[in-house]
């Protein structure tokens, strides 16, 4: 591994991925790959996850590409020095603001969207000049392997790596030296990311998860509404998204109406039989299966259930459940569901959900489905999260002028568009100065005269300015 | 077991608390502050920095009093580096509040219409700052107006090792601000390890490179986002200069960032220089006499900060190949604690002078053969905070900006990128991460929340399950922004 860190490390030394011309070939380069290799791609995702292909080209494809494209088109702006003004204290001088690459970054992706968690945050660090190591979830192998055999063919090999592996070589990874890591994943993991990155004094970016909640009001437009609402929760690899609604809180009184909307759509959806549907993905692996079935076969829970808990082990599928008021300490409840289950909260009064969702840790995402403009309003100020949609779920991941990241339990740093560019960069300020406007008074032995005139400089007084330039106070030799 | 926080080891400074610390009462308390809202205001956030404001100018006295009594600083140097900054800064802070506060509009794609986005920024809850011994006074109110500024309740942990300036804050800052949602702990490294076993919302930490680690290890513990501004060896290139006038400010200006900093104590003092050999002697002359006309009256340096400083300083000079570089300086006085102006010239590059930071009145000029070779040397060392260049010739500007990394790059002149609000202040590398100063203080507390606002008029019936191919070719249109071929496709696919 430490072969690996110090070729990139020589690479990076070298120039390589400083000029425009470079990044921009290497983003030409993966959109590229993305075009030619769809089927490919398609392929791996739905061998790791059942995706379907619409899924895959939704949700993975196409916002990959859109993203590169996005980034080559703005890599020449983000790259030029930011003037700004310097002041009068340091009269005369220019200021600026350079972006450089960090160096030798490290990216840790996941197996949910194994193609675009990936591609993504690479973007990012090509775009800002840094070499780079993805290592792709060991979760999503066939992916992994896809990203393993087709980078070095499409991008610079000696600058963008790939390693794959578990555990072990993940560990092996975190021992090294980084510039920057970028974890996509759960808080359990990012903790010992962070811990690791702290041993090297590593900036870490972390996009971790949480419970995103869904507070429906009962003033919607309700079908459009529970649309959004499904496709963004088992439309979105079955509910194994970071910004999936977790859970849904609204009104007692609406909630008969709510869950009746949701068994429509979900059989328009679905079907009879959505265990057969090709529409919906299959939970990734055996471990999360049984994470999950066990979540709904508590006796606490399982008598919840209004619609759904069908579940074909073989397949490992499970059919979009939904359930209405789980006890609060149930494991359902309390930890990030991550599968295909919607508990629905409910209160008396919509205003009381925001009340419950701020006494949980900040998430990812949080939604809101209104008319109600006051309640809107509230929402905007009082709930902390990484970003907020109202009357719809998920698609500002698709928005590359927002920053997308969490807050708190969800995560820290954010990214997508300019914001992967700023996340994968150092600011560095530059001052440039003269051998004009030399002030005495800055010296010392400090005289009163000298410390009066100070005083007028840094307040920003031009008066003093002018006499500071005239050379006063008088040097006495 | 874990290496404590003892910063070298000294004797924790006479005890100033005087009840048993309950780190978790108080951070409870705090956060039930926060989470009544009172620290979101508006009104609250700029009363706080008018309430700084008038400690700063109330108290000023006091203030230049204690500073001298914890280092030595005579009042001129006090004002121009901690006092008066920060009146400047709090200012400018406060003229800018509103408008950092408020939402920023972003772009929402057409597709997406109607549809409002924007980037809200919010509080992130309650923040602990640890602040350094060196500026005791700025590097703790710099950030805590930062952290008022963006809506934050706050812990403060001044460092022991100023414990006037420390003492001082403890009594006035509950005076001048809201003493429910600001706090001052004092305490050794005890109390700062027993700070850390907490969650915060944020944690910003001023101080070395060993502490800054077991900071960022027990951040990790409760996914901590932390802001680490460490120090380093800041280089100062000096170009042959033309002229007695731009030599004459050059070596003001560098006397001035070295000797005149808290007696070369500080993270952005120039560490070390390098200088073409032709140009060096002609640069440590005129460094001497300068030198001895700034340095004519008493009180022109400020003092080392206690014994175990002098001690490691004074070991720096022990070194009989170093002791045989002295051109200038080194005398030292054990019952002062006073280090003379020392330089040096060519010490070996392997002594400790060399490798570790200085942060002292010592100061090594490397010579070099051609000015350019110093790229090189400053390319093979830890990305320092600053990197300094007395020159005219722009291409060696360049070069300096485009092949070194550094926190910042100061030209002509050394430390005074400090005081502009308009450029980010942090490091990189060993040197740090996270940036404040002007607007970045704000936005180093502050999460930027995304919020999106769709309405339910328009509805793409191609965004829902069951899926089909002619979905796929309408999403391939809106994908690549092909307006008129979507609303064709729409015009067909309608129900």
């Amino acid at each position: 591994m430490a072969g690996v860190v110090g070729e990139l490390r020589a690479s990076f030394k070298a120039g390589r991925t400083r000029p425009a011309e470079w990044r921009a070939a290497q983003l030409r380069g993966l959109i590229r790959m993305i075009e030619e290799r769809e089927e490919d791609i398609s392929d791996a995702l739905h061998a790791d996850l059942a995706k379907p292909r619409m899924e895959s080209y939704l949700h993975e494809i196409s916002l990959a590409k859109t993203n590169c494209t996005f980034a080559l088109k703005g890599l020449k702006n983000w790259m030029k020095p930011d003037k700004v003004p310097a002041g009068v204290a340091t009269f005369p001088s220019t200021a600026q603001i350079v972006s450089e690459p960090l160096g030798c970054v490290l990216v840790i992706s996941a197996w949910n969207y194994p193609f675009l968690l990936s591609i993504d945050p690479v973007i990012g660090a090509i775009a800002a000049g840094n070499a780079v190591v993805l290592k792709p979830s060991e979760i999503a192998p066939a992916t992994s392997a896809l990203f393993a055999k087709l980078l070095p063919v499409y991008v610079d090999n000696s600058c963008i790596k790939v390693v794959e592996g578990g555990v072990p070589e993940t560990t092996e990874l975190l021992d090294q030296k980084w510039d920057k890591i970028f974890y996509t994943g759960n808080g359990n993991i990012g903790r010992i990311v962070m811990a690791a990155a702290a041993k090297h004094l590593t900036p870490v970016a972390l996009e971790l998860g949480g419970k995103c909640p869904a507070i429906v009001d009962s003033d919607v437009d309700l079908h459009v509404a529970v649309k959004r609402l499904a496709v963004g929760k088992w439309g979105c690899n079955n509910g194994q998204t970071c910004i999936a609604p977790d859970y849904v809180v609204t009104t007692k009184s609406f909630a008969p109406e709510l869950v009746d909307s949701l068994k429509r759509v979900l059989e328009r959806f679905y079907g009879q039989d959505p265990l057969q549907s090709e529409d919906l993905s299959r939970i990734v692996n055996s471990n999360h299966f049984y994470r999950l079935t066990n979540l709904i076969d508590d006796k606490k829970v399982s008598q919840k259930i209004v619609h759904g808990g069908q579940r074909d082990e073989e397949q490992l599928k499970i059919a979009p459940t939904v359930l209405v008021d789980v006890p609060l300490d149930t494991a359902l409840m309390t930890g990030e569901i991550f599968g295909p289950f919607l508990p629905i909260v409910t209160v008396d009064k919509i205003e009381d959900s925001i009340e419950f969702v701020n006494a949980r840790s900040k998430p990812l995402a949080a939604y809101l489905f209104t008319k109600n403009k006051k309640l809107q309003a509230e929402f905007v100020s009082n709930v902390p999260a990484g970003g907020l949609l109202v009357n719809d779920v998920v698609l500002h991941v698709a928005n590359p002028h927002l920053p997308f990241g969490g807050v708190g339990e969800s995560g820290t740093g954010s990214y997508h568009g300019k914001f992967s560019f700023e996340c994968f960069s150092h600011k560095k300020a530059v001052l440039i100065r003269g051998f004009g406007g030399e002030a005495a008074a800055r010296y010392p032995p400090y005289t009163p005269e000298k410390q009066s005139i100070l005083r007028g400089l840094i307040d920003g007084s031009f008066f003093a300015l002018i006499l500071a330039l005239l050379g006063f106070p008088r040097e006495k030799r | 077991m874990a290496p404590g926080l003892g910063a070298m080891g000294e004797k924790p400074a006479a005890a100033t608390t005087t009840k048993h610390l309950c780190v978790g009462s108080m951070a409870s308390g705090l956060r039930e502050v926060y989470e009544s809202g009172r620290t979101k205001d508006m009104e609250w956030r700029q009363s706080q920095l008018r309430g700084l404001i008038r400690l700063l100018t109330d108290k000023e006295e006091e203030i230049f009093d204690v500073l001298h009594e914890d280092l030595g600083k005579h009042r001129g140097e006090s004002f121009r580096d901690e006092l008066g900054i920060l009146v400047k800064s709090v200012k400018y802070t406060l003229q800018n509040l509103k408008k950092w506060a408020a939402p920023e509009k972003a772009e929402a794609p057409l597709v997406a219409f109607p549809a409002t986005a924007m980037v809200v920024p919010e509080p992130l809850g309650v923040v602990l700052i640890f602040s350094c011994w060196n500026l005791p006074l700025g590097l703790a109110l710099e950030p805590l107006s930062g952290a008022l500024a963006a809506g934050n309740a706050i812990v403060l942990k001044p460092s022991e090792l100023a414990p006037s300036t420390a003492a001082f804050l403890a009594a006035n800052l509950p005076k001048y601000l809201d003493s429910r949602a600001v706090k001052v702990v004092l305490g050794g490294p005890n109390v700062g390890e027993e700070l850390m076993e907490h969650r915060w919302d944020k944690v910003l930490f001023t101080g070395s490179e060993r502490v800054g680690r077991i900071i960022m290890t027990k951040a990790a513990k409760h996914l901590t986002p932390v802001a680490l501004e460490l120090g380093s060896k800041c280089s100062c290139i000096v170009d042959w200069l033309d002229g007695e006038r731009d030599r004459q400010v050059a070596v003001n200006r560098i006397i001035g960032a070295k000797w005149s900093t808290c007696a070369g104590q500080a993270c952005i003092a120039i560490d070390h220089i390098l200088v073409e050999e032709k140009f060096a002697p002609i640069l440590v002359e005129l460094m001497k006499s300068t030198l001895k006309r700034f340095m004519a009256k008493p009180g022109g340096m400020a003092r080392i900060l206690n014994e175990k400083h002098f001690q490691r300083l004074s070991a720096y000079l022990e070194d009989t190949k170093v002791a045989a570089s002295v051109v200038h300086g080194g005398c030292i006085d054990p019952k002062t604690l006073t280090i003379e102006p020392t330089i040096l010239l060519n010490p070996p590059v392997d002594s400790d002078v060399m490798t570790e930071e200085i942060f002292g009145p010592i100061l090594p000029i490397i010579t070099v053969k051609k000015i350019e070779d110093s790229i090189a040397f400053l390319k093979s060392k830890p990305k320092p905070l600053a990197i300094y260049a007395f020159t005219t010739n722009e291409s060696l500007k360049r070069r300096i900006v485009e092949e070194t990394s550094s926190g910042s790059v100061t030209f002509n002149d050394a430390v005074v990128q400090y005081a502009l609000e308009s450029v980010p202040f942090g490091g990189v590398g060993h040197s740090g991460f996270g940036q404040y100063h002007g607007k970045y203080s704000f936005e180093l507390f502050s999460n930027k929340k995304a919020v999106f606002k769709r309405s339910f008029l328009i509805e793409f019936m191609f965004r829902y399950p069951p899926w089909d191919d002619s979905k796929i070719g309408t999403l391939r249109h809106v994908f690549s922004y092909s307006y008129i071929l979507l609303f064709l496709t729409l015009l067909g696919l309608r129900r």
